[in-house]
């Protein structure tokens, strides 16, 4: 693991120690298999007790590690078929929201996602997932095109926000967002929905609205970053521990105030430790829902779908 | 009176401002700097009458402009926000809320009526920048999700005039979700084919804008108003780069194509009939 954050130090510790060991193996030639089994055992406990009850910071950190999978990687892992397609017929193709239809076990889906780079090249090229106009309309036609053929779409969340760019205020961000929250809300194919890393306010909800929407478990969704709230509310960045917790954004958070539908369980310590077994949880989960939901009546869903955001806020009636 | 609460084009009035208005009868048009009188600004619908400038108003003055003879039923109007994440920032949620309804004698930051327009009926749901900046939590949700559904099944036309500075943080996620719901809301009453105006008034911008007021069959604005996803400061550090003259202005967002028209407040519920009339004819 390269990066690691300042609550892992015991887990980055241990890992050098059990690389170490190893070396001293190799070059001595002596077996070492005792203290290594040791070692791995106290690493063992060590995740655990390091992630068994991570803060919302914490989650936070967890949901940008570099080294988790992203949508085009997610495709490679659960599709036996991709094509990608791209642009908005309108502008150009935007970078940070890749789509095309994908083969499930033979089951055609639309998938959709925002891409981040896995490089610095990368990370630039995919503008850090932050999506123009631009990538919510190619999203949206690629629904419209999916609702064509009647197959279904699912949606990977991954994002720090809608690019706040010049010409994304030219070319109508809050309109190409709000069009897609209008039109998913009554496209007539099932949606599942997935914060699989961070889900960050509008440019989150604008791939966001799903018959299932799901969180995995170390991820993020709320209307803004914690550190933006801190620099808002406190007017300090100092405050983004605190912010992370007083906006309730982790998966549990989210379930438990009825905002998603459910949570899907990471790997020991989170996605990156092991993308193989998260992408084949992620396979399973939207093969389970898809032979639930593809069945329904379509008209029925769409109210159900409705229905359930309308059920969204509290308050009272004086 | 919410005009009284800026500097130039801003959002707070500076004391100077306040010194010389002590009674609230004399105010200072916030671009001109000239002294408005109070009768004055009525008998102008709250544009000054020197420079044109469309001074920023709450639901009170916009029903007052539109319904005739001030005459509608407030729709919904007990509801109040929950305290769902009990949220505590620098104070309180709560106390919050208990000083903005003691501060402006309202129940959140949007009021809805039904009332007539030269003769029309119509729903207004309107918001008031003057509680907590006029943010979308939940009641402001709420009462346009059941606003609409009154249109729906009254199959009366509803006019959203939008004035909001996004989404309100204190309810965080809740406060995202109401993004959803409004344009679900407005999904239906697309399908029911009855006419929905979004009208962005300054300043709109935030989830509001990316949700029910980017969503009208037409979008209307008036004179100058500020409107926006991003907020200008926000780009402006994200580009690193001065901001073009008249970046985000409802002129700019018409040029680019997200209105249809702007309209001077004085002429509003002429071009609001005639378009009300049109659709029904
Ligand atoms: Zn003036």
């Amino acid at each position: 693991m390269n990066t690691s954050f300042d609550f892992e130090k015991p887990i980055a510790e241990l890992l050098q120690q059990i690389e170490k060991v190893k070396q001293v193996e190799e070059k001595t030639k002596v077996d070492m298999s005792a203290t290594l089994a040791e070692l791995q055992e106290k690493l063992e406990s060590a995740k655990k007790e390091v992630y068994s009850n991570p803060s919302g910071w914490q989650k936070v950190q967890i949901s940008r590690h570099p080294d988790r999978p992203y949508t085009l990687q997610y495709i490679e892992m659960i599709c036996d078929d991709f094509i990608e397609m791209h642009g908005d017929r309108t502008v150009k193709d935007d970078k940070a929201i890749v789509g095309g239809f994908g083969s499930i076990n033979g089951r055609t889906v639309m998938i959709i996602g925002h891409q981040k780079g896995t490089n610095t090249k990368l990370r630039q090229y995919r503008n850090f997932g932050m999506a123009n106009p631009e990538g919510y309309r190619k999203a949206l036609r690629l629904m419209k095109l999916a609702e064509k053929f009647n197959k279904p779409v699912v949606t990977l969340i991954d994002t720090p926000g809608a690019y706040p760019g010049l010409e994304a205020e030219e070319r109508g961000q809050g309109e190409a967002i709000a069009r897609n929250l209008l039109e998913m809300s009554v496209l007539k194919v099932p949606v599942l929905c997935f914060v699989v890393g961070e889900g960050a306010s509008g440019g989150a909800l604008g791939i966001g609205i799903g018959d299932r929407v799901y969180m995995f478990e170390n991820t993020w969704y709320s209307v803004i970053s914690p550190e933006s709230c801190s620099s808002i509310l406190w007017r300090s960045w100092d405050f983004k521990e605190k912010a992370a917790d007083c906006l309730k954004l982790t998966s549990e958070n989210m379930y438990s105030n009825k905002l998603i539908d459910g949570i899907i369980p990471e790997p020991l310590g989170g996605a990156h430790y092991d993308p193989a077994a998260m992408a084949e949880t992620l396979k399973a989960k939207i093969v389970e829902d898809l032979d639930a939901l593809c069945s329904r009546d379509i008209d029925e869903l769409i109210n159900e779908r409705i229905e359930k955001f309308c059920a969204m806020g509290v308050v009272q009636e004086g | 009176m919410a005009w009284f609460k800026r500097e130039k084009k801003g959002i707070i009035t500076s004391t100077e401002e306040k010194k010389e208005a002590p009674d609230g009868i004399w105010n200072k048009c916030p671009n001109c700097k000239k002294p408005l009188h109070y009768a004055e600004q009525v008998e102008n619908k709250y544009v000054c009458h020197y420079c044109g400038y469309q001074l920023r108003i709450g639901s009170k003055e916009y029903f007052s402009i539109l319904f005739d003879d001030n005459d509608f039923t407030e729709l919904f109007p007990n509801l109040r926000s929950g305290d769902p994440l009990e949220f505590v920032d620098t104070k309180p949620y709560k106390d919050r809320l208990e000083e903005n309804y003691a501060k402006t004698g309202l129940n959140d930051a949007i009021r809805s009526g039904h009332g007539k327009i030269n003769g029309q009926d119509l729903v207004i749901a309107c918001m008031d920048f003057n509680f907590i900046g006029g943010s979308m939590g939940s009641v402001v949700g709420e009462k346009i999700a059941r606003s609409i559904d009154y249109c729906i099944e009254h199959r009366v036309p509803f006019l959203m005039i939008s004035k909001s500075g996004g989404a309100r943080m204190m309810e965080a996620a809740f406060s995202l979700m109401q993004m959803a719901k409004t344009s679900a809301k407005l999904a239906l009453l697309s399908k029911a084919k009855i006419p929905y105006i979004s009208l962005l008034t300054d300043p709109t911008t935030g989830g509001v804008t990316a949700s029910y007021a980017m969503l009208g069959d037409i979008n209307i604005s008036e004179p100058g108003a500020l409107i926006g996803f991003a907020g200008p400061r926000v780009i402006k550090e994200t580009i690193k780069k001065d901001l073009p003259k008249g970046f985000q202005t409802a002129e700019f967002v018409l040029e680019h194509g997200f209105l249809d028209f702007i309209v001077d407040r004085r002429e509003m519920k002429a071009k609001l009939s005639s378009f009300l009339k049109m659709m029904a004819n």
